[in-house]
């Protein structure tokens, strides 16, 4: 059974467990003694065997009567009275024939009957209601620990009336159940094995003795209405869960993408969807606190207000610079509504503290502080989400064990029961014959015999494609630093002259852009080749290094793109012209996010439109191009990381994302539809998603949120725009904010100084991951122990075997000795 | 329906628009209703599926596939996403076994690899495959797999999830 490992030695139940193989002496010589009895008891013994042997088929004809494979307990019955014949092969033990009144008993061990009959069912369930139960009050006591439905050494005995013991098991589990919480119960009533009928039954029975005790009992006023209160609001959230759940975004489109191409194409679309809700979330804190209430007090707009033209759409700057989409546009100022000013303008916004003019004054709203703490909580809501689906999906997919049951997890787990059309139902068979294949051979020839020259070529092959990726890498980014460069010089050359054209100013800076969206799509076409020339034996090997390269040049990319905003531009805006530095880097960003968006389009075309009509027409291949899902998600978490660089800069960058996401689903679902086929090498979904959420996670969250931190915490803000105009950092704001307070309340003055101490004091953020880290390895111990758990129960698991052998055996003999005598007289009787 | 994972109506309806004139609207009565395999198997989810017929088999009463408006939802409900990694465990193994003995011996494991494959590995590739296979996971050395053997394993794979989960909401 699945079951979660107490890993407290001192448990009870663990030291009772540890405690039986040492036992197994004394458990065997009991039973030997037993089997000595019934073989000097010889005409008791029968008798008492005979018995059994009534009430076990009695037990068994019941057991037939039950729903679930009946037609197979007759098979078995059948097969048991065939197997006294010749006709069946010898048993997998000791290579004997069981006697008949063997197999009976076999057939009705309880480790045989767990799928079939409702009573060991039943009370497996039970225990674990009982454990549910008791988890929850106190520690358990060791007699409620009876294993699954195996009777112990313990019960031996005690209950020999099977049909009282039935229905007295499922009376006791009712009991248990009612005993639960409405949840609690609903979730193991959903988790039984049984059929729909039967549960409801359990659950109609259960629910009828809660009202007979409700009812029994004069439950106060207050605690009844409190009752129906719980009640319907638990009614109402099931329903808006079940209306949530229905409402599920492109459940159409992903059941045709799914049927057709398996779970790993549709895991790239289900992270998809998970990028989008991320940016869903982020736009609508941000929208809600920052950018809604800017717009409704729009700012007294300095001159020069630019016209629309196209070129905005393109570049982001002109027209649309000095609207609520960058931070430029936002004020330092606080916000009050509905505050008439003499000179007229129906909306004037006035500055901290001077608010003679005001007769109304609603709630004062200050700018600088919500953009601050807006922004800090979007980071840490986010960061919060994101470790935690990365541990979830960790946890789904980390082995804690030494796994070696590749082959057995291949036969039973690899068929992918999502895909339904036809064709790639043959596919998938021809995939797993060919795994299964491979597997076989790589486990039957495990030591290759490599010479010392082939091994030595090896190396240098491989030397060589990561030379050759290094070196391409390291040139590309170069020339993304010289050339970002060349541009900041451009920019300084005609900041200084006024003679060129505008619109051709704007049109340059679309320059940078397009490069590194050249080289993010050129170089995995070069890594690939090299990847090529490698030829990896194993496609996992090859699958990991492919994303490691690409990863080193995303991540190089944005960091030497990193260091020209923050480092270049940031530091000195006023060589390059800028009022407003952080305006540009907001115009740079969307930049780069749209020409992420119009190559990816490009390579949609050409990679995968044009290639399959080239690949059919020309090279008159029948294979489509294969979609590559590690690259393509790559690609999303580039784009990701962007926005969540851009946020600070420009506010509804999320929105842009979003749009960007939405039309990137329809259009990559109807390209890999049209022209694309699923992956032929096996693709570890669960593995690889925990992969690519850790990659959102670790680079790209992190990357990110540390280049903001750093951009609040030591870059001087413009001192013209924006909405920290004034002060040295933008961290200030809340440090100003902490300060006014202790101004007009001095009681408060605690809470300045802990400001102070904990937030500014980089000692406290030294301490705090001190202690994460500590927390986290001693869970790694945890889990050491648990595998050393793991262990010594498979050894035990194995010792039972043995037991089990060694009884079955013993009671063969037993039968066999008993039968010389009189067989004959048997076997004419027999009514078999 | 909340003991049903997915959404009862549906379902229903589904079970309906199989044979619309045997299946009343109207089920307030229990009427004794039975599908037979051949409308249960051709169904798009399970048309090409090479397990169907030991699906229906296992979710059906009779065990010979034809399938009661009850065993139907059953079967919806355990091949939902939201049922349990335990519980679609436990209808794997009966899934897996072919001869109904509570037991995946090794006709069984051939079977299901023939099935898996469309036969099309060889004979002694099969052997070679299921000796393996009861080498790893039988842990008892009994020589077949138990349901705990099944689910010892099935524990320690991630991919397991993805069994047993076609997405069957949309009311084609």
């Amino acid at each position: 059974m699945a079951r979660n490992v107490d890993c407290d030695l001192g448990h009870p139940l663990m030291e009772a467990g540890l405690e039986s193989p040492a036992d197994e002496e004394g458990v065997h010589d009991s039973f030997h003694q037993l089997i000595a009895e019934q073989i000097h008891n010889g005409g008791l013994g029968e008798a008492f065997e005979l018995q059994q042997l009534q009430k076990e088929l009695d037990e068994e004809s019941r057991d037939c009567v039950a729903q679930l494979s009946s037609p197979g307990s007759e098979r078995s019955e059948r097969r048991l009275l065939g197997m006294q014949h010749d006709e069946r092969e010898p048993d997998p033990f000791t290579g004997e024939r069981w006697s008949s009144d063997t197999l009976k008993i076999l057939s009705s061990m309880p480790s045989r009957t767990i799928g079939r009959s409702r009573g060991a069912i039943i009370s497996q369930y039970y225990n674990r209601t009982m454990q549910l139960r008791r988890r929850k009050q106190s520690r358990p006591s060791i007699q409620d620990f009876s294993r699954s439905a195996r009777p112990t050494i313990r019960g031996y005995g005690i209950e020999t009336d099977s049909t009282d013991a039935d229905v007295n098991k499922r009376d006791r589990l009712v009991n248990n159940l009612q005993n639960l919480s409405v949840s609690d119960r609903v979730r193991m009533l959903r988790a039984m094995p049984l059929s729909v009928a039967e549960k409801s039954e359990l659950r109609r029975l259960a629910s009828q003795k809660e009202r007979r005790t409700l009812s029994g009992n004069q439950i106060p006023c207050c605690s009844r209405l409190k009752y129906y209160v719980i009640i319907a609001a638990r009614q109402s959230w099931y329903s808006w869960l079940s209306f949530v759940h229905s409402l599920q975004l492109w459940q159409v489109a992903l059941k045709r993408v799914s049927g057709r191409f398996g779970s790993g194409v549709l895991s790239y679309f289900l992270f998809l969807k998970t990028l989008l809700f991320f940016n869903l979330f982020l736009f609508l804190l941000i929208g809600l606190f920052v950018v809604l209430p800017q717009a409704v007090h729009p700012p007294a707009l300095s001159e020069g207000r630019h016209s629309f033209t196209g070129l905005e759409l393109f570049t982001g700057a002109g027209y649309f610079s000095d609207t609520v989409m960058y931070y430029g546009y936002y004020c330092n100022y606080t916000l009050r509504m509905n505050c008439r000013n003499e000179n007229g303008g129906q909306y004037a916004s006035v500055s901290i503290g001077t608010s003679s003019d005001c007769t109304l004054k609603h709630l004062p709203y200050k700018m600088p502080l919500a953009y601050f703490f807006t922004i800090g909580m979007a980071f840490f809501v986010t960061c919060i989400i994101l470790v935690y689906s990365m541990s979830k999906s960790f946890g789904r997919s980390f082995r804690i064990d030494k796994s070696h049951s590749i082959l057995a997890m291949k036969a039973f787990c690899s068929w992918d029961f999502k895909v339904i059309k036809k064709s790639s139902v043959k596919l998938m068979s021809e995939n797993i014959c060919t795994q299964l294949k491979e597997l076989l051979a790589e486990v039957n020839h495990k030591h290759s015999t490599k010479t010392l020259y082939q091994k030595l070529w090896r190396v240098a092959v491989h030397c060589l494609a990561w030379t050759i990726c290094v070196a391409s890498t390291t040139a590309c980014v170069l020339s993304i630093y010289f050339f970002s460069e060349h541009m900041h010089q451009n920019l300084q050359q005609s900041s200084r002259s006024v003679t060129k054209d505008p619109l051709l100013n704007e049109a340059s800076l679309l320059a940078l852009p397009v490069v590194v969206s050249c080289i993010n799509l050129l170089l995995p076409i070069m890594f690939n080749l090299a990847a090529w020339m490698e030829d990896y034996e194993s496609p996992s090997l090859r699958t990991y290094v492919a994303i490691g390269r690409n990863l080193m040049l995303k991540v190089s990319v944005l960091g030497v793109l990193c260091y020209h905003w923050l480092g270049r531009v940031a530091a000195d805006p006023n060589s390059i012209g800028l009022k407003c530095w952080e305006s540009f880097v907001g115009q740079e960003l969307y930049r780069f996010l749209l020409m992420d968006f119009i190559f990816t389009l490009l390579d949609i075309l050409f990679g995968e439109f044009l290639w399959r009509l080239f690949s059919e027409k020309v090279l008159k291949k029948n294979r489509k191009p294969v979609f590559d899902i590690a690259k393509n998600v790559l690609d999303l978490i580039y784009g990701q990381t962007l926005a969540w660089l851009g946020v600070l800069f420009t506010p509804l960058l999320p929105a842009v994302q979003i749009l960007k996401l939405l039309l990137l689903f329809y259009i990559k679902k109807s390209s890999v539809m049209m022209n694309c086929q699923a992956p032929s090498r096996p693709y570890r979904v669960s593995q690889m998603t925990t992969i690519f959420i850790t990659l959102l996670c670790f680079p790209s969250f992190l990357g990110a949120s540390v280049c903001v931190t750093y951009t609040m915490w030591s870059i001087k803000p413009s001192s013209s725009c924006g909405p920290f105009r004034d002060l040295k950092t933008m961290f200030q704001a809340g440090k100003r904010w902490v300060e006014d307070l202790e101004k007009e309340n001095p009681n408060l003055s605690m809470l300045a100084r802990a400001h102070s101490y904990l937030v500014e004091n980089p000692f406290f953020l030294f301490v705090g991951a001190g202690i994460f880290l500590i927390v986290i390895y001693f869970h790694s111990q945890v889990v050491d122990g648990q595998r050393k758990i793991i262990g010594l129960l498979q050894e035990q698991i194995e010792n039972e075997g043995e037991d089990k052998k060694f009884l079955i055996t013993r009671l063969q003999s037993i039968h066999e000795q008993r039968r010389t005598p009189t067989r004959r007289l048997t076997s004419q009787g027999s009514a078999y | 329906m909340s003991l049903v994972f997915g959404t009862g109506f549906r379902l229903f309806h589904r079970y309906h628009d199989l044979a619309p004139q045997l299946v009343p609207l109207d089920y307030t009565e229990q009427p004794d209703v039975k599908l037979p395999y051949e409308l249960i198997g051709s169904m798009p989810e399970l048309k090409d599926n090479p397990f169907r017929q030991r699906i229906a088999e296992v979710f059906s009463e009779d065990g010979q596939g034809n399938m009661t408006l009850d065993d139907f939802l059953d079967m919806f409900s355990v091949l939902s996403e939201m049922a349990p990694r335990d519980l679609k465990a436990h209808y794997a193994f009966k899934i897996y076994d072919f001869n109904n003995d509570d037991f995946i011996c090794k006709s069984d494991l051939e079977k299901t690899l023939n099935k898996l494959t469309r036969n099309e590995l060889t004979e002694d590739e099969v052997r070679m495959v299921c000796e393996k296979v009861l080498d790893e996971a039988d842990m008892d050395n009994d020589g077949r797999l138990s349901l705990e053997d099944f689910q010892h394993m099935i524990v320690r794979a991630p991919d397991f999830l993805r069994w047993l989960s076609p997405k069957h909401y949309n009311v084609q």
